[in-house]
């Protein structure tokens, strides 16, 4: 009867009732929306970057992060597949790979980029080189020996186009400058140009030749299925493969986007609770605005034996039917709008300039996590119900005489 | 055996400046099944009295002994609990919760009083039958005459069976046909459940009702008779 009591109550004045929804429900799809964003943007970066060679787990040899050059390559690959074989789980991919600084020039033109020895079939399945990458020309196969695929931009920078020619020199494992020429198999676009800039991509027999590396490797490039436990894994790595090399995972390697992403749920509560402020004082003043109307009815019930106590409960189902309802429609308001969003994305491709620089992708997919939906209801519910407290016990320090009195 | 004694009650308002003395030394007692009036005009303090008697107010000086209960020494939250048992009250502006039907407006009280919900129900429709609105349980008090909403107060006064039934000028919103029939249930339950009542009033009709009048003129007892049966 207490609850049935409130309902009834709060339809007593639809409008007012409306009002406080309203409010409650913009409160959350604010707070919802924001968030769904800003996870869409990370979520972005984090693809984004994974798919930019870093994968999911990398190994390398020791000493190659901090100083990424020929020498410190694994050489005994051999002892790397068979622990690859061993410890990852079934549907787990994985590439070999040489990486090298470079030089790259043509007639035109000569800058530095990252060269990239590849085996193309298990590449494309790592990351997001492959046939969809290519803009013209195609994608490397067994065969290209001699070909060479770059980024688009890259290839607007030297002006030159598939077919054509372009020479690439770097340090060989003797310490000599090795030179070699190739032709442009493919031009590939990526999410960022500062990507299409940076790697060239060849096939790895083509680099070792090149760089007189007969049977080692730089890096392997791992991705494990959906769910997989990503830190148990690269620690399994790290246990069997032993000293001399060092497995990293993809938050180790992003130490910037992890950083970001440590960062983020906090930003979220500080929103929550900074988006609730402005609500909340709606919320209190409709409240008191109910109280005060219905003052003489509180003092009947004093008056009729009703302690304090009960009132205040009584003040506060209310709050709460209001703050679940509104909380519930707000939520299921912010689901289908992400929904909507989510399914095309936010295309950001006129931003993009700017966008890329803060390392967005071009386009956003919003999405909500139930921690995310969670955490909003819990912050609007529970301060919802702290903020109304105040309401709710001047409703109940008026004596029956004073209340009364109020006509 | 007295159900109420007050003994040298006094009472002062402040009004902006002015110091108003609503009761002026009153001392009264009030039998048990007694069917008491408190004549006087508006202004002599009936409603001050009965506030004070029903525990809802406090006097500046004097004592109240309500059903052996003596106010002096109980805390606000026992004088709550002694009007949720012991008292009932009817306002002169019938006061019933707008979102409640008749039926629930009565056994809220019964439900503040912690009574089981079977009891409550049974109990609430008698009580409605016995003051003739045995067709209006469900209507809300808006949907229900003048009459007919004073008389549903009547019976959430005396629903929990209190010792006292206060009624500050139960008809002074009613017509005089309707609050003769109102007075007349009043009567009947104080005949057939031995309910006390004390009704305020300044109508002549209403007081040729009680069976004991006091007369209250400028906060003091003018006179205190009882008419015998
Ligand atoms: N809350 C109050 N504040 C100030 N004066 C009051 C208050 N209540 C009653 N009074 C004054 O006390 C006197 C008695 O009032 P009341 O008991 O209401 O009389 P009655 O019910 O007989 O009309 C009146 O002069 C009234 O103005
Ligand atoms: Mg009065």
């Amino acid at each position: 009867m207490h609850c049935q009591l409130a309902w009834r109550n709060i339809w007593r004045n639809p409008r007012r009732t409306a009002v406080i929804l309203t409010a409650i429900i913009i409160g959350v799809w604010t707070m919802l929306m924001v968030t769904a964003l800003m996870r869409g943007v990370s979520n972005g970066m984090v693809k984004n970057a994974v798919s930019t060679l870093t994968g999911e787990i990398q190994i390398h040899a020791q000493g190659y992060r901090s100083d990424p050059v020929i020498e410190h390559s694994m050489t005994d690959i051999q002892t790397v597949e068979n622990t690859l074989t061993d410890v990852l789980p079934e549907k787990a991919v994985y590439a070999f790979r040489i990486r090298v600084n470079a030089i790259a020039s043509n007639a035109r033109h000569s800058g530095g980029l990252t060269l990239v020895g590849i085996v193309p079939d298990t590449e494309s399945q790592v990351s997001f080189i492959g046939p969809e990458a290519m803009r013209a020309g195609r994608y490397l196969d067994e065969t290209d020996k001699n070909g060479i695929l770059i980024g688009e931009a890259t290839a607007n920078k030297f002006d030159t186009e598939v077919g054509k020619k372009l020479v690439l020199m770097s340090q060989d494992t003797a310490d000599e400058m090795a030179s070699r020429a190739f032709r442009i198999t493919g031009i590939y676009t990526a999410e960022m140009s500062s990507t299409e800039k940076q790697f060239a991509f060849v096939h790895m027999d083509t680099a070792r030749d090149m760089l007189k590396l007969p049977d080692g490797i730089s890096e392997v490039c791992i991705l494990l299925p959906d769910g997989e436990n990503l830190d148990r894994t690269a620690s399994e790595l790290r246990a069997s493969l032993g000293e001399g090399f060092a497995v990293h995972t993809w938050r180790e390697i992003l130490s910037a986007i992890t950083a970001y992403l440590e960062l983020f749920d906090g930003f979220m509560m500080l929103w929550y609770v900074v988006t609730f402020i402005a609500m909340g004082f709606g919320i209190i003043n409709t409240t008191l605005m109910s109280v005060f109307e219905r003052m003489r009815e509180f003092g009947v019930l004093k008056a009729l034996g009703m302690k304090p106590w009960w009132i205040v409960r009584g003040v506060l189902t209310e709050s709460v039917f209001l703050l679940l309802l509104g909380s519930a429609a707000g939520d299921l308001l912010s689901i289908v709008t992400v929904g909507v969003l989510a399914a095309t994305g936010i295309d950001l491709s006129s931003l993009a300039a700017g966008a890329e620089f803060a390392g967005l992708s071009r386009i956003i997919y919003p999405s909500l996590t139930v921690t995310d939906v969670g955490m909003a209801n819990l912050v609007v519910c529970l301060l919802g119900v702290v903020v109304c407290v105040y309401p709710a016990v001047k409703a109940a320090r008026f004596t029956p005489v004073e209340a009364m009195a109020h006509t | 055996m007295n159900i109420v004694e007050a003994t040298h009650i006094t009472k002062t308002f402040q009004q902006g400046d002015i110091a108003v003395q609503a009761l002026k030394d009153v001392s009264l007692s009030i039998e048990k099944g007694g069917f008491v009036a408190l004549a006087g005009p508006s202004g002599s303090g009936k409603t001050t009295l009965l506030n004070i008697i029903g525990g809802l107010d406090t006097p500046d000086s004097g004592s109240i002994v309500l059903d052996g209960n003596a106010f002096e020494e109980m805390s606000r939250s026992q004088l709550a609990d002694l009007r949720l048992h012991k008292v009932g009250f009817v306002f002169q502006a019938y006061n019933l919760i707008p979102v409640l039907s008749a039926l629930e407006n009565v056994e809220y009280v019964m439900l503040l009083q912690g009574v089981p919900e079977k009891e409550r129900h049974d109990r609430a429709r008698s009580i409605l039958d016995d003051v003739g609105l045995e067709n209006r349980y469900h209507r809300r008090p808006r949907e229900l005459s003048g009459g007919q909403q004073q008389r549903v107060a009547v019976a959430r006064a005396i629903v929990s069976s209190p010792s006292i039934v206060l009624a500050d000028e139960p008809t002074a919103n009613l017509d005089s046909e309707t609050g003769k029939g109102l007075l007349e249930i009043m009567k009947d339950m104080n005949h057939r459940k031995n309910v006390t009542f004390v009704f305020s009033t300044h109508d002549r009709m209403v007081m040729d009702y009680a069976r004991r009048l006091i007369r209250i003129r400028d906060g003091q007892v003018d006179d205190d008779v009882t008419k015998n049966a």
